[in-house]
């Protein structure tokens, strides 16, 4: 059994679903290079926004 | 039928209109990326066998829960999004992988990977038949 750090999860996550979503979403390589990045990045960014707004509301 | 006929010629669009069109559908959803293999689209498709089976064993290695029956509304969702993983749900199903029921905080990290990896393999089985029939265009 593995145990990620949920960080490391949400990497992991951004990761494979970026993948397949900028394969699939897309026609040209170049294309489907920039949208599986520009999703990676909205991912990842949205989740470390996400954790510092929960963070200051729990404060 | 596994060449690449797009090029909006009408010998592209009868040899992409020949054979059995949701072939690649099946294959693509049955075992992730054979759809793109299917279309000799190699690279494309082992990226996403990559990306699929990789989410899906992360998941079993999280202790994710594999579900078996549907007792409510959520479990009904849980139970059609691992469907989704064709073979490799079935495998694992035959072969005892998975939590009965979410033991461990990333247990239910797991689950996710495993629903998650299964709607990603419709979307990908999808995008095959499409790249078969022509609606997307390489």
């Amino acid at each position: 059994m593995i145990s990620p750090s949920h960080f490391t999860a949400v990497v992991l996550f951004a990761l494979f679903v970026s993948t397949v979503f900028g394969i699939t979403m897309r026609e040209t390589p170049r294309r489907m290079i920039r949208y599986g990045l520009y999703c990676f990045a909205m991912f990842c960014g949205s989740a470390i926004v996400l954790s510092w707004v929960m963070y200051l509301i729990a404060r | 039928m596994a060449t690449t006929p797009n090029r909006n010629s009408a010998a592209g669009q009868a040899a992409s209109q020949s054979g059995f069109v949701y072939l690649p559908l099946i294959a693509g959803w049955l075992v992730p990326g054979a759809g793109h293999f299917l279309l000799r689209k190699w690279y494309r498709g082992a990226l996403l066998a990559a990306a699929i089976i990789g989410m899906f064993a992360l998941g079993l290695a999280m202790q994710g829960k594999l579900y078996a029956s549907a007792h409510d509304v959520l479990d009904l969702l849980g139970l059609a999004g691992d469907l989704g993983n064709g073979l490799l749900y079935v495998l694992s199903r035959a072969a005892g992988l998975g939590a009965e029921s979410v033991q461990v905080t990333v247990g239910d990290w797991g689950t996710r990977f495993i629903v998650v990896a299964g709607m990603l393999n419709v979307i990908a089985a999808v995008d095959a038949h499409n790249l078969r029939t022509g609606r997307k265009p390489s």
